[in-house]
């Protein structure tokens, strides 16, 4: 392991940092999009529901690889060309905001509707209730299965391996090939995503008793 | 101009008749119990005066405005008439001060010195000046309400609608609810509806007492009239007299 690390350090390296700019890209707009889906799916408007509905259920339900491989091979031949890595990452933040949008829905309708009906009758417009009552408490309810979701993103960004993203999995594969030595190859790859794993998921548990402390 | 008008108001849930053929009127400054079984529609009928229900047919105006009128804002309507809940509602992840400071804040815009000053006298008014800091959660029951009471007057409403204020109370908190909503009865010119059992409370600080059974005003009388004479319904005077017996 030693022996792969340092003489292919600055590869994985790149690769750790390609990895972690994909998943910081695609956790920032994933709970954008995801938490604007799952506001669709809980609004008192019909219309808006069903897109959100429709979303979730069509993005979900394809897997990552495909909605991917979209991006990367039809976007580029009919659209605008773009790289492996941004085809991943968009892949990715899609494929990840549909998850995002059905946990941070259960999460607002896990909020009492009570809330809500105290919130409009003090005079506050749909907006206001949902902006200062209830988005609030529905995300401290939805940030252990949200910290699931990161994780969930952080790993599934190896799917850039397969785009020619230069992700960390793509860096993996390369040593394997070249050296040989593949067990120590995946193996350092795999410490390396725990690196990146393990101290969010913490973070994630700190947030989550935090958040805790406050009120109950 | 009257504060309520209802006028041949009817309200379906699905083909469930909820309320029917409701004709009320309620003055300025007046309070009216509002009493009846279980299932009467008592809670639906007032959660009609703030638009938390919509009504299907008849015509409801609430200090001016017609609810049915698509022109009329809901948000305006509700900044002059509050309400307190059954269950509190307090907001969970606000300190009671907050709660009470929210909605004139975001509502009224009122300045922030004097937003906090008027919440703190609230709060002596109800005698939980201490619990300012404190979060919904660590409060009891009957301090809950007494919250959610101050909240409700921090907007200067002209009309607070109580449904059921007392009834996830424990008896020991009864009274200090009770004494505190007889107070803004006795001290203010706001009008107040109240659905509850406490024949008590109707008894000393009601004008009028309306009771209703099966989605429908069977009664409604001067408090005198309901309490010392005779109601002339016989389910109204079935239901007194058992509610009395306890």
């Amino acid at each position: 392991m030693i022996n792969i690390v340092s003489s292919h350090s600055s590869e994985l390296l790149s690769g750790l940092g390609q990895t972690v700019l994909c998943s910081l890209i695609a956790l920032f707009f994933s709970l954008i999009i995801g938490s604007m889906f799952a506001i669709f799916e809980v609004l008192p408007n019909k219309i808006l529901q069903t897109i959100g509905r429709i979303y979730v259920e069509v993005v979900r339900n394809i897997p990552l690889l495909v909605v991917t491989m979209f991006f990367y091979i039809v976007i580029p031949q009919y659209v605008v060309s773009i790289d492996g890595f941004v085809a991943g990452t968009i892949g990715l933040t899609i494929y990840t905001s549909a998850f995002i949008a059905e946990t941070v829905r259960a999460g607002i309708q896990s909020v009492s509707g009570g809330q809500m009906e105290a919130a409009r009758s003090n005079g506050m417009s749909y907006w206001q209730s949902m902006r200062y009552i209830v988005l609030p408490q529905a995300f401290k309810i939805v940030i252990p299965p949200l910290g699931n979701q990161f994780i969930n993103l952080v790993k599934n960004s190896s799917v850039l391996a397969f785009v020619a993203g230069f992700d960390l999995m793509y860096v993996g594969n390369d040593i394997a090939s070249t050296t040989f030595d593949t067990i120590n190859s995946y193996l350092v790859v795999g410490v390396m995503y725990l690196i990146i794993t393990m101290p969010l998921s913490y973070y994630m548990r700190y947030l989550e008793k935090r958040t805790n402390r406050g009120a109950a | 101009m009257s504060m309520i008008e209802f006028h041949n108001v009817e309200k379906y849930y699905g083909k469930f008749h909820a309320l029917t053929n409701i004709n009320l009127t309620i003055e300025k400054g007046e309070t009216v119990v509002l009493i009846g079984p279980s299932g009467s529609g008592k809670s639906t009928l007032i959660r009609t005066i703030n638009g938390l229900e919509s009504i299907n047919s008849g015509q409801l105006i609430v200090n001016g405005f017609d609810l049915a009128s698509k022109k009329t804002n809901m948000n305006k309507i509700r900044r002059e008439v509050g309400m307190v809940f059954q269950h509190f509602n307090l907001y969970n992840n606000k300190t009671v001060l907050e709660n009470i400071m929210l909605g004139p804040r975001v509502v009224l815009g009122r300045k922030e010195d004097e937003n906090k000053k008027i919440a703190m006298e609230l709060l002596e008014q109800v005698g939980l000046s201490e619990k300012a800091e404190s979060m919904p959660s660590m409060l009891s029951g009957g301090q809950k309400q007494r919250i959610a009471i101050a909240r409700s007057l921090a907007m200067h409403p002209k009309c607070i609608l109580f449904d059921e204020p007392t009834s996830a109370l424990d008896p020991e908190m009864i009274d200090d609810v009770l004494n505190v909503m007889k107070q803004i009865a006795k001290d203010s010119s706001m009008t107040m509806v109240v659905v509850t059992h406490e024949m008590g409370f109707a008894r000393e600080v009601g004008d009028r007492v309306v009771f209703m059974a099966d989605g429908q005003i069977l009664e409604d009388d001067a408090k005198e009239e309901f309490f010392d004479g005779q109601p002339s319904n016989e389910r109204a005077r079935q239901f007194l007299s058992k509610i009395i017996k306890h």
